[in-house]
C-alpha cells in the first residue's frame, strides 16, 4: 500500500481505492472514478459513508463541481510528473468551488513537485512505490519564500513575496 | 564562500537600472543552489539515474548537448551589472573555455561544463545574485525586453519595472512551473517593438493611459518554431492592477487546455489557432473574473518600489550636441561609420546608448570572451553607470553614454576586437548554436554564419546596404528566428546532406511579419552566394531611402527568385 503525506509526515489512509471492475463497494470510505460516480450514484450515495473521486489529468474541476458537496475527497492523477494539469484542477476547487475536503495526489509525482502541490491546495499525497521519505521531507522545507499568491497557508512578507508555511522554522 | 571574494569588484559607479537582490531573494537562491548540489551528488554516486536527474538539472539550465553539458544562465530582461558581467567571465574562464555565447533570449550559454562543477558555478553566480532558475523546462521562461530600456528616446513606459514583476510573479510558480510546453513572455514599452512581442507566447506592450495610468496591450500565440505564428491581439488595455490576474488567467487556461498529445503542438499557439482568438479570450475573460480580486491585484506600491530600483541615475545636464562628438567624427571616418550605425537616440540630452557589436568580421554571433567580458564590465563601469544589457540580437549594449565620451569609449572597443561598425547591417547576424553544438540541430549554423560574415567583410559595402538583418536556425526549432529575418536561413537535412532553405521578407518589429520562400533548398556552398545575389538585386532594385522589407513588399519575390536561380526558375 502506497505511503500517504501529509504536511511532511506520513499518516494513515482510511481509503480505498476501488476498481471500476470491482464488483461489490466494501465497507468504509471509497474512492471512485469519474465513470463509476455516473454510473453508481445513486447507490453510493446511500451507501452513506464517505465517498471520494478520483480524476485522471484530463478530467477537469468543472466535471465535478455540481456534486462537490458529495465528495469528502478528490483525488488527482499526475500520469507522468511533466502533466501539470491538477495543479489548475487543485487550485481551481479550492479558490473557485470553495471545496474544503481533502484532496490527494497520487501517480508520478517528484519530490520537488511537492510545495507546488501543497501551494495549489492538495492535501495529502500518495508517495509512488518506493519514493525516499527524506527527500519528500527535504523538499517540502528547502525553500521557503514564494514570490506569488499561493491557495496554502503563507503570510506577505514585502513586495510580491510570501514566507511558506511549510518552510523552515 | 571564497568565490565571492575573487570576484573582485572595483568600488565603481552605482550601478543605475539593476534589481538589487534584498536578505530575502539570496536566501532564496542560496537554497536553490544547495538542493541542486545535493542533486548533482546524488547523480554522481548512482543514486539517481539520468533519466530521474533530467528534470531536476533541467529546472536548473542544465542541457545535455552534442559533446558536454550546456548551462544557461539567466539574464533577466537582458540587464547585469558590470560585477555581474565579471562573474559571468570568471565562469567562463574557471568552468569553460574562455568563453561564452549570449543568445536571442538574452541569456548567456556555457557549452563545455562537467556536471560535478554545475553546482559550483550556480554557487558561484548566486554570489552575485544570478541563477539559473527556468531557463530550460516547460516553465514561464526568461521576460525578455527592450535593450534600450530606460534610455530609448521613443519609450513610452519602462517596461523593466514590469519585467521584473513577471520575473518574481513567474519564479517558481506553483501551478505554471509544468505547462504542456516552454512559455515565453516578451514586454516593450516603444511604439518601436525591439523586443520582438509579435513572435512569443505572451507579447505585451506597454501603454500610458488617461492621467499617466499604465494598462498593456497583450498579444498571444505568437512563436517560431516548425509553425511559426504571429501572435493575436488578445485584450487593447489590461490596467497595472489587474496584469498579474490576467496573466493567471491565460496560463491557467493554457495549462488546463493546451495539447500534451504532441510535442510539436502544445505551444500555446496551437490552442490559439485551434479554438480560435475569440474562444480563447471568452475563457481568458471568464476565468479573470473569476481570479479578480484583491489576492491577485498588484498593488501601486509594489509596483513604485519596484519602479525605483530603475530610477533614471545621474545624469549630467549637457547640450542635446556634443562639439566633441562631433570634431572626432568629422576627423575620423572608421569612427563616424561607427557612430551611423552603433548608437541609439537617447532620452537624455548629450547621451547615446551603444550597441557593442559582438559580430565581428568572421566571428561566432553572440560569443565574447572572458577578457572582451572584463573589458566590457570595465568600459560600464567607466561610461555607463555599471550597467551592462544583452540584445536579443546577441550583443552588448551600454545604455547610458557620455557623447563627449563616445570616442574615448571606441578607441578602448576597438582594443578589444568590440568595435564593429555593423550593428543592425547585414553582418550583424543572429545564429543558433547549430550542428557544431546543439543536439536537436540538422545543419551547422556557425561556419555558415562567418562564411557569410567574410562575404560582407567590407563595412563601406555594408553601410551602404543599410540595415539589414539575417537570421539563421540550423533547425526547424528556429532558436535563430530565421522566420523573422530580412534574410532567413534554416538548415535542414535532407537525407544526410546539410541544406538551407532562405527566405525573405521577415520582420519582428510591431509591422511583424514571416518571411516567404525565395525557392528550393541550396546546398551549404550555396549559401553565401545566395545571400550576395539577395543583396546585390535589393541594391539594384531598391528606390530612394527604400528598406529590403519594402522593396521586398512593392516587387515581390519573384525578382529575387530569379536573380538566385536565373530567368528559368
Amino acid at each position: 500500500m502506497a505511503l500517504l503525506l501529509k504536511d511532511g509526515q506520513p499518516v494513515g489512509d482510511s481509503w480505498t481505492h476501488l476498481d471500476d471492475a470491482a464488483g461489490a463497494v466494501p465497507e468504509g470510505p471509497v474512492i471512485v472514478s469519474l465513470d463509476r460516480w455516473r454510473r453508481d450514484r445513486a447507490a453510493l450515495i446511500t451507501r452513506n459513508t464517505p465517498v471520494g473521486v478520483r480524476l485522471k489529468s484530463n478530467q477537469l474541476a468543472p466535471e465535478i463541481a455540481a456534486d462537490l458537496a458529495r465528495f469528502a475527497l478528490v483525488a488527482l492523477e499526475f500520469p507522468r510528473f511533466r502533466d501539470g494539469r491538477a495543479f489548475s484542477t487543485a487550485r481551481e476547487l479550492r479558490e473557485h468551488h470553495g471545496y474544503t475536503g481533502e484532496i490527494r495526489a497520487f501517480g508520478h509525482i517528484l519530490p520537488d513537485q511537492y510545495q507546488f502541490l501543497v501551494r495549489t491546495g492538495f492535501t495529502t499525497v500518495e508517495l509512488p512505490d518506493g519514493a525516499g521519505l527524506a527527500s519528500w521531507r527535504h523538499a517540502l522545507a528547502e525553500i521557503d519564500v514564494a514570490y506569488q499568491a499561493g491557495v496554502a497557508g503563507d503570510a506577505p512578507l514585502s513586495l510580491l513575496r510570501r514566507k511558506l508555511a511549510t518552510g523552515p522554522k | 564562500m571564497d568565490t565571492a571574494t575573487q570576484i573582485r569588484t572595483p568600488s565603481a559607479a552605482a550601478e543605475a537600472g539593476i534589481y538589487h537582490y534584498d536578505a530575502l531573494d539570496h536566501a532564496f537562491i542560496t537554497r536553490r543552489v544547495e538542493a541542486f548540489r545535493e542533486q548533482v551528488q546524488r547523480r554522481l554516486s548512482g543514486a539517481l539515474s539520468e533519466d530521474e536527474f533530467k528534470p531536476l538539472r533541467l529546472m536548473n539550465g542544465l542541457y545535455l548537448q552534442l559533446h558536454a553539458y550546456m548551462l544557461r544562465i539567466a539574464i533577466p530582461y537582458g540587464t547585469l551589472s558590470s560585477k555581474q558581467m565579471r562573474a559571468l567571465a570568471h565562469v567562463a574562464r574557471k568552468y569553460d573555455r574562455g568563453y561564452g555565447h549570449f543568445t536571442t533570449r538574452q541569456n548567456i550559454q556555457y557549452n563545455w561544463i562537467k556536471l560535478e562543477d554545475a553546482p559550483a558555478i550556480l554557487a558561484d553566480l548566486a554570489s552575485v545574485g544570478m541563477h539559473a532558475i527556468q531557463t530550460s523546462g516547460n516553465c514561464i521562461r526568461n521576460v525578455t525586453t527592450d535593450q534600450f530600456a530606460g534610455a530609448a528616446a521613443d519609450e513610452i513606459v519602462d517596461p523593466r519595472v514590469y519585467a521584473e514583476i513577471l520575473r518574481q510573479w513567474s519564479t517558481l510558480h506553483p501551478e505554471f512551473s509544468f505547462l504542456p510546453r516552454k512559455f515565453k513572455i516578451a514586454i516593450t514599452g516603444s511604439g518601436h517593438d525591439r523586443a520582438a512581442i509579435a513572435v512569443h507566447d505572451i507579447g505585451i506592450r506597454a501603454r500610458s493611459g488617461p492621467g499617466g495610468a499604465v494598462g498593456f496591450e497583450i498579444f498571444v500565440g505568437g512563436g517560431l518554431g516548425r509553425s511559426p505564428f504571429l501572435g493575436r491581439r488578445l485584450a487593447d488595455w489590461v490596467p497595472e492592477a489587474d496584469l498579474l490576474g490576467w496573466l493567471e488567467a491565460v496560463l491557467r487556461v493554457y495549462n488546463q487546455y493546451g495539447r500534451r498529445d504532441n510535442i510539436y503542438k502544445a505551444r500555446i499557439k496551437i490552442l490559439v489557432h485551434e479554438v480560435g482568438i475569440d474562444r480563447l479570450r471568452e475563457q481568458v475573460e471568464e476565468e479573470f473574473a473569476r481570479i479578480r480580486g484583491p489576492k491577485y491585484r498588484l498593488d501601486p506600491e509594489i509596483v513604485e518600489t519596484i519602479r525605483r530600483h530603475f530610477a533614471p541615475p545621474a545624469f549630467a545636464a549637457l547640450p542635446a550636441v556634443s562639439p566633441a562628438l562631433e570634431q572626432a567624427r568629422a576627423g575620423d571616418p572608421a569612427f563616424a561609420r561607427w557612430t551611423r550605425s552603433n548608437l541609439t537616440p537617447h532620452r537624455q540630452p548629450g547621451y547615446a546608448a551603444v550597441t557593442i557589436s559582438l559580430k565581428p568580421t568572421g566571428g561566432i554571433p553572440g560569443d565574447a570572451t572572458s577578457e572582451q567580458m572584463e573589458a566590457v564590465a570595465a568600459l560600464a563601469d567607466r561610461y555607463s553607470f555599471g550597467e551592462i544589457r544583452v540584445s536579443h540580437e546577441q550583443n552588448l549594449v551600454l545604455a547610458h553614454v557620455r557623447q563627449d565620451d563616445l570616442p574615448a569609449l571606441w578607441r578602448e572597443l576597438g582594443r578589444h576586437g568590440l568595435d564593429a561598425a555593423n550593428a543592425g547591417l547585414v553582418g550583424d547576424i543572429i545564429s543558433c548554436p547549430g550542428l557544431d553544438y546543439c543536439a536537436l540541430a540538422n545543419a551547422r549554423s556557425i561556419p555558415l554564419a562567418q562564411d557569410i560574415s567574410r562575404r560582407f567583410a567590407d563595412l563601406d559595402l555594408q553601410h551602404r546596404i543599410g540595415p539589414l538583418k539575417i537570421k539563421m536556425s540550423g533547425c526547424i526549432n528556429a532558436c535563430g528566428h530565421h522566420h523573422v529575418g530580412d534574410i532567413g536561413i534554416l538548415g535542414v537535412d535532407k537525407h544526410g546532406v546539410e541544406t538551407y532553405q532562405i527566405t525573405i521578407g521577415g520582420t519582428a518589429t510591431e509591422e511583424a511579419a514571416l518571411g516567404q520562400v525565395v525557392g528550393p533548398a541550396v546546398g551549404y556552398d550555396q549559401v553565401a552566394d545566395v545571400v550576395e545575389a539577395l543583396v546585390a538585386l535589393y541594391l539594384e532594385r531598391r528606390g530612394e531611402g527604400e528598406s529590403f522589407l519594402q522593396t521586398v513588399a512593392r516587387i515581390g519575390v519573384r525578382p529575387f527568385k530569379e536573380k538566385v536561380y536565373g530567368a528559368a526558375a
